[in-house]
């Protein structure tokens, strides 16, 4: 298990004294906001991955930027690893603790500072969840565009960390294209700020390079977001189909007729069953797939693309084409969508949740292989898709119990994520790399592409304290895993000793 | 599949190992395409490292959304592709004369009149190929839309000025052309036109320009038919050709015509103090300061409204371009630089003295 985590092919640093550890922090905050008793480190030991855990030295909750600097020197100064958290809803172990770490929380980072309505923008704290911020906004006939399903719970910093994608990303952007500026604090303590409220920063893009940089690079204290106005019209359609590669083509033809719908899902029949018993959305149970398209924007364009993707989707072969008549539909439409995951939670007494991307037009042979892949590993898979920007949520049904279950719910997750690679994809569309996906990293770069990104951490984090032994692996890491992936005959890595 | 259809084009060339070897051989170079952006930013010394005949499509499946090319690739090139399959580059680069490369346009990172509506040009690079300075190939990034596998050190290259090394094949996302598009023209002054366009941007209104000249404000639509039309409705104004748009995002209208010329970028909605009778572009957020002489003091005049400025044509001490950063960020761009290019022989100096 990837929880383990390893000296020799993750990160060697010598240990710190907890107790010294404790003492050096123990003036920086007060005693409620550090955590040090094995039951108050518990609900930080794991997180939206829940088959991960590990224990921090100590739990720390700042509250200002200046304690976030003051935890920050003593970490460096002892040579402490740094596990930054948001609201620990990821998915990828991107905040389960290094053995021993601080465990930097940002929950009590959890105000919107201010909304400026004339310029469309907010500047939050980190803590802040996504929902509230579009919330926040609403009466002036805004929102917060990306919106990732955990968005009622999950923390502005922790997309940030991500760049997380979301339902509607399709259309409005990642968190990458809805950030004007960023406050980060340096592993040294130091306070930079990354863009500008004015367009396009001067410099290097050094804030596109911290978003999605899963903590590895310095801890954001302040996120200045752009808002969007709330489209006037939004509709929904629901199509169903007797033929999975059938929907997946239907996929492709609606993006070549010049549509950008506001969210393009897919559903296999195992997905949608379930969904539809969990969330009474009135999706037909019969189908081998479902498509959801919604189209927002101006009342009459709205209309007239309407008809056009219902024509398209009959043309291209959906067995039902149905509007959703109202608002009240639309959302249950989207209801069972939103609930899929937790929905296949109740069929299999667990499930991994997987996170490539493929280029949409590799989407029917994808299928075919991972119900090919499903079959010799012999477990269930359920497929969830954000159809439009080919990210696939394949969902492994296994269960824990059961011997050997999960180690084949992991081989049979890797193979899927080379398979996305293979096609020209990647191992993560939205759920970040974090500890699950550290392995496969060797698979989708090259030992030049993983030396430079070592030293653009180093550029940041010289000391490598911050998240250690996540998103970016060793080449250490790479030489063992890779000897089990022989890629056309030949050994990547092959100039690194081997252990 | 019926609207599967594969480009690649004519007069393509590899000239990878070409190129690796010149960079092997050390530095400083001087990184070059079409030449026609060589007059953004400061001076570098060096030998030149052309990347003109490094060209070519490599991938367009018009389905996909993505184009894939050279460097050298025109962008005139790209765009008469793309607009072969009704589609575009959503960021409306300048183009300053046929010759301008892909390559050069995402080092200088310049984006076009629609940058406040689509996004800029960083947004819609999806992944690039890179040389490192042992001639090694560096893939960041890809060709999909969703991907969060490594740090986003393609996102870093829009806007480099080739400080990291030659972009060598850039995936762009492009985007489907809107099917009506309308240009107004309306007698407003520049402030009070400022403010109606920022109340505008808060509704979800078609937009897609909003220039002012110094006298007059322009506005574009784009959209669906019905849309654009019944914001034209609404927002009255006299029609004007959509070539005027041209004119704007090339900067060949008679407003960029000056000795000098400052690129003045403050928030959009906030003072302008100082600057309120330039042109400007992006809804207010891009000024233009024509002037006969460089006035070294517009740095520091942009930097207390909270913006930025860019010397685009004209002389300044030193040979200064760009907005002087906080010391703490120029110290980091310092050591992002050295970690990909750590004996400093990609267009040193290209951007402040010293990186």
């Amino acid at each position: 298990m990837l929880d383990q985590f390893d000296a020799r092919l993750d990160a060697d640093f010598p240990p710190v004294d907890p107790a010294r550890l404790i003492a050096a922090l123990k003036p920086l905050l007060p005693p409620e906001n550090l955590k040090t008793q094995l039951e108050a480190l518990r609900p930080y030991e794991t997180d939206g991955l829940a088959a991960y855990r590990s224990l921090p030295a100590v739990v720390a909750l700042p509250e200002t930027t200046a304690q976030v600097q003051a935890i920050l020197r003593v970490c460096s100064e002892l040579g402490a690893p740094v596990v930054a958290r948001g609201a620990g809803t990821g998915l990828s172990g991107g905040a389960l603790p290094y053995p021993g770490c601080v465990l930097l929380s940002l929950a009590k980072f959890s105000r919107i500072l201010s909304i400026d309505r004339q310029a469309r923008t907010a500047r939050v704290q980190p803590g802040v969840r996504n929902l509230a911020i579009s919330e926040a906004v609403a009466h002036l006939g805004l929102f917060y565009a990306p919106d990732p399903s955990s968005q009622i719970a999950c923390s502005i910093g922790g997309n940030v960390a991500e760049n997380a994608g979301g339902v509607h990303c399709l259309k409005y952007g990642l968190t990458v294209h809805n950030l004007l500026k960023l406050e980060m604090v340096t592993l040294e303590g130091e306070v930079l700020h990354l863009g500008s409220d004015a367009y396009d920063a001067p410099g290097f893009d050094l804030m596109a390079l911290m978003t999605g940089s899963e903590g590895l690079l310095g801890v954001v204290t302040e996120i200045t977001v752009k808002l969007t106005p709330l489209p006037d019209t939004t509709q929904v359609l629901l199509a169903a189909f007797d033929n999975v590669e059938v929907a997946a083509q239907a996929v492709a033809e609606i993006m070549a007729e010049g549509i950008v719908p506001a969210g393009l899902e897919m559903m296999d029949g195992p997905a949608l069953r379930a969904a539809e018993d969990f969330a009474l959305a009135g999706y037909p149970k019969d189908a081998a797939a479902i498509l959801l398209c919604e189209l927002d924007g101006a009342g009459p364009d709205v209309t007239e693309e309407i008809a056009r993707v219902s024509a398209l989707l009959s043309s291209c072969g959906a067995t039902e084409v149905r509007q959703a008549r109202d608002e009240d539909e639309r959302k249950r439409f989207w209801a069972g969508r939103k609930g899929a995951f937790p929905a296949v939670g109740r069929i299999a007494p667990d499930y991994y949740c997987m996170d490539g991307t493929i280029p949409r037009r590799a989407l029917p042979n994808v299928l075919t292989e991972i119900t090919r892949l499903s079959e010799v590993h012999g477990l269930a898979v359920a497929n969830v898709f954000h159809a439009g920007d080919g990210n696939l949520h394949p969902l492994i049904l296994y269960d824990a119990a059961k011997e050997g279950d999960q180690e084949a719910a992991e081989a049979l997750g890797g193979a899927i994520l080379e398979l996305c690679v293979s096609v020209g994809g990647t191992i993560t569309g939205e759920h970040g790399v974090g500890r699950e996906k550290i392995n496969q990293m060797c698979v989708q770069f090259s030992a030049a592409e993983i030396d430079a990104f070592h030293a653009l951490k180093a550029a940041f984090d010289p000391k490598g304290l911050l998240n250690p032994g996540k998103a970016i692996p060793t080449l250490a890491r790479c030489a063992e895993f890779g000897a089990m992936h022989i890629h056309h005959g030949e050994l990547p890595f092959a100039h690194l000793p081997r252990f | 599949m019926g609207n599967c259809r594969l480009h690649t084009s004519p007069g393509s060339e590899d000239i990878t190992e070409a190129l690796a070897e010149r960079v092997r051989a050390g530095g400083p170079l001087r990184l070059e395409g079409g030449g026609t952006r060589a007059f953004y930013g400061r001076k570098v010394e060096g030998r030149a490292l052309s990347l003109a005949a490094h060209r070519g499509v490599v991938d367009y499946d018009p389905s996909e959304l993505v184009i894939t090319a050279r460097a050298g690739t025109p962008v005139s090139e790209i765009e008469a592709l793309l607009a072969g399959e009704n589609q575009m580059l959503a960021f409306e680069p300048p183009v300053f004369g046929a010759a301008g490369t892909l390559g050069g346009a995402v080092a200088t990172g310049l984006s076009g009149p629609r940058r406040p509506f689509a996004g800029p040009l960083r947004d819609f690079v999806l992944g690039a190929r890179l040389m490192n300075p042992q001639g090694e190939v560096l893939r960041f990034g890809g060709t999909v839309f969703k991907n969060v596998a490594g740090f986003d050190a393609f996102r870093l290259m829009a806007g480099s000025l080739g400080g990291f090394g030659p972009i060598l094949e850039v995936s762009l996302r492009v985007t489907p052309r809107p099917r009506a598009e309308r240009a107004l023209v309306f007698e407003t002054p520049g402030e009070a036109a400022r403010t109606w366009v920022s109340g505008l941007m808060g509704r979800p209104l078609p937009l897609s320009g909003a220039f002012h000249d110094g006298a007059r404000l322009h506005l574009r639509l784009s959209g669906g038919e019905a849309g654009v039309a019944a914001s034209r409705a609404e927002l009255g104004g006299e029609d004007e050709p959509l070539e005027t748009w041209d004119a704007i995002r090339h900067m060949t209208h008679p407003v960029f015509e000056a000795p000098v010329l400052w690129r003045v970028s403050l928030p959009p909605t906030g003072s302008a103090e100082g600057f309120e009778t330039t042109a400007w572009d992006w809804a207010g957020g891009q000024r233009w300061l024509t002037a006969d002489a460089v006035d070294p003091t517009v740095w520091d005049r942009a930097g207390r409204l909270g913006g930025h400025a860019t010397l685009f044509r004209g002389q300044a001490p030193k040979g200064e371009v760009f907005q002087p950063l906080a010391p703490g960020v120029f110290n980091l761009h310092r050591r992002v630089k050295a970690a990909l290019d750590p004996a400093g022989i990609f267009n040193p100096g290209a951007m402040y003295e010293g990186l």
